[in-house]
């Protein structure tokens, strides 16, 4: 049977891609934002992942305002990065699993969400940077993974509450395949920030580590703020944040922290990282 | 017929991208959406307003576009995704763009931003638990 190892929430702006690129991780401005990550790729190298689940929204890349589908699952045998206009650098592509994913996708749209499957799925900064942060040190990607992509583009969006109900069942469609499969899961953006407007720059630390706290302990206190509630307090696209919700929701209701980092600013975010286990 | 109203309409400076704003500017984003291509990136900057004129976007939107004007942009509802693709190849962060939006300068905006984590370290003692290397 197919088992979750535990869930990891990080940030996946661009500036960070550009960091790693540039190699700057041990200058002053990068260093202890790029430090908080190594207690996870320990994490992740003793846990062994064989699969991972990464929550994200598209900005733009594989999806236009032609078609804007609320969640969106890949389920191809391979995804690739590509050019999204911001002069990042390409990574490699990645391996999937269609057999999951098509499980993954029968079981949400059995317990009513109604997914858009995708058999050719262009994955942006908003996938690759987590994976960068985590892995980039090794060879090759050492896991096969599946996008999951969520709207918090263009509004309206789903509810941080509809978040954390995907992530529920996200938790019974990866129980019920029989497969023995371990499993990550990321939910990845956020948190606190807005680039666009006069209000541009706008972060409040107090809220990201309110949000933090209450993925850990109350995932409902951030499940039950609305979208409007969410942009005024974490910036227009800190609304990213909800998306650590379905993370959150795929594990048990306690959990053990096995990492907790937060760092302010990265470019124009606040930038928080949690590593969570299922308590046992 | 009318354009429903919305909680987050009222919050000062700030460009919600919903349904009102994607319809009203579905041509300028279409347009910034084809600055994935680098040929595309080329072919706007050879001819600006002859690459726009090919999209069909206003005459508004076309100025703003061909000054790079981000903030009338956004005012003309582009997506701020989307403007990014117009913005970063011409070498401006979205750090020199949310400076642009304020009309100060990227230094400014930095310096601000940084102010954000003055008190990072007596929060996080607070909130406890926290990693500190």
């Amino acid at each position: 049977m197919a088992r979750i190892v535990g869930g990891v929430t990080t940030s996946h702006i661009p500036a960070i891609g550009n960091a790693m690129t540039g190699h700057l991780e041990q200058t002053p401005y990068w260093k202890r934002f790029f430090d908080g990550y190594e207690p996870v790729k320990k994490w992740l190298s003793k846990v062994d992942p064989d699969i991972a689940i990464v929550i994200y929204n598209d900005h733009g890349l594989n999806f236009f305002l032609d078609k804007v589908p609320t969640f969106a699952l890949g389920c191809a045998d391979r995804y690739e990065n590509a050019d999204e206009g911001w002069g990042l650098q390409i990574r490699a592509s990645f391996e999937g699993d269609a057999e999951f994913s098509w499980h993954l996708a029968e079981s949400l749209i059995r317990q009513e969400f109604d997914i858009t499957t995708c058999q050719e799925m262009l994955i942006d900064h908003g996938f690759i940077v987590p994976m960068s942060l985590m892995w980039r040190h090794l060879p090759e990607w050492p896991v096969r993974a599946i996008p999951l992509a969520v709207n918090t583009v263009q509004h309206p969006i789903p509810s941080a509450r509809r978040l954390l109900k995907l992530g529920h069942a996200l938790r019974q469609a990866i129980e019920s395949y029989p497969e023995d499969l371990k499993v990550v899961i990321f939910g990845t953006g956020g948190m606190s920030h807005q680039l666009q407007g006069e209000r541009a720059g706008f972060i409040d630390v107090d809220f990201d580590l309110q949000c933090m706290s209450s993925v850990i302990n109350d995932p409902e206190w951030l499940a039950s703020l609305s979208i409007d509630e969410i942009i005024r307090k974490a910036g227009t696209e800190g609304v990213e944040t909800i998306m650590w919700l379905a993370m959150r929701g795929a594990l048990h209701p306690n959990v053990n922290v096995v990492h907790k980092h937060y760092h302010v600013p990265i470019s124009n975010t606040g930038a928080g990282v949690l590593v969570l286990e299922n308590a046992t | 017929m009318s354009w429903k109203k919305h909680d987050y309409d009222d919050i000062p400076g700030t460009y919600v991208f919903d349904g009102k704003t994607a319809h009203s500017s579905y041509r300028m984003n279409k347009l910034l959406y084809s600055f994935n291509h680098a040929e595309n990136r080329k072919a706007f900057d050879d001819d600006p307003e002859g690459y726009a004129d090919r999209f069909g976007v206003t005459p508004e939107q076309k100025a703003a576009l061909v000054k790079r004007d981000f903030l009338q942009m956004l005012r003309l509802g582009a997506n701020i995704y989307f403007a990014a693709k117009l913005a970063v190849p011409a070498g401006v962060s979205v750090q020199d763009a949310g400076a642009q939006f304020q009309g100060i300068t990227t230094d400014e905006f930095k310096a601000k931003l940084s102010a954000k984590g003055e008190d990072l370290q007596k929060k996080l003692a607070r909130a406890g638990g926290y990693w500190d290397g």
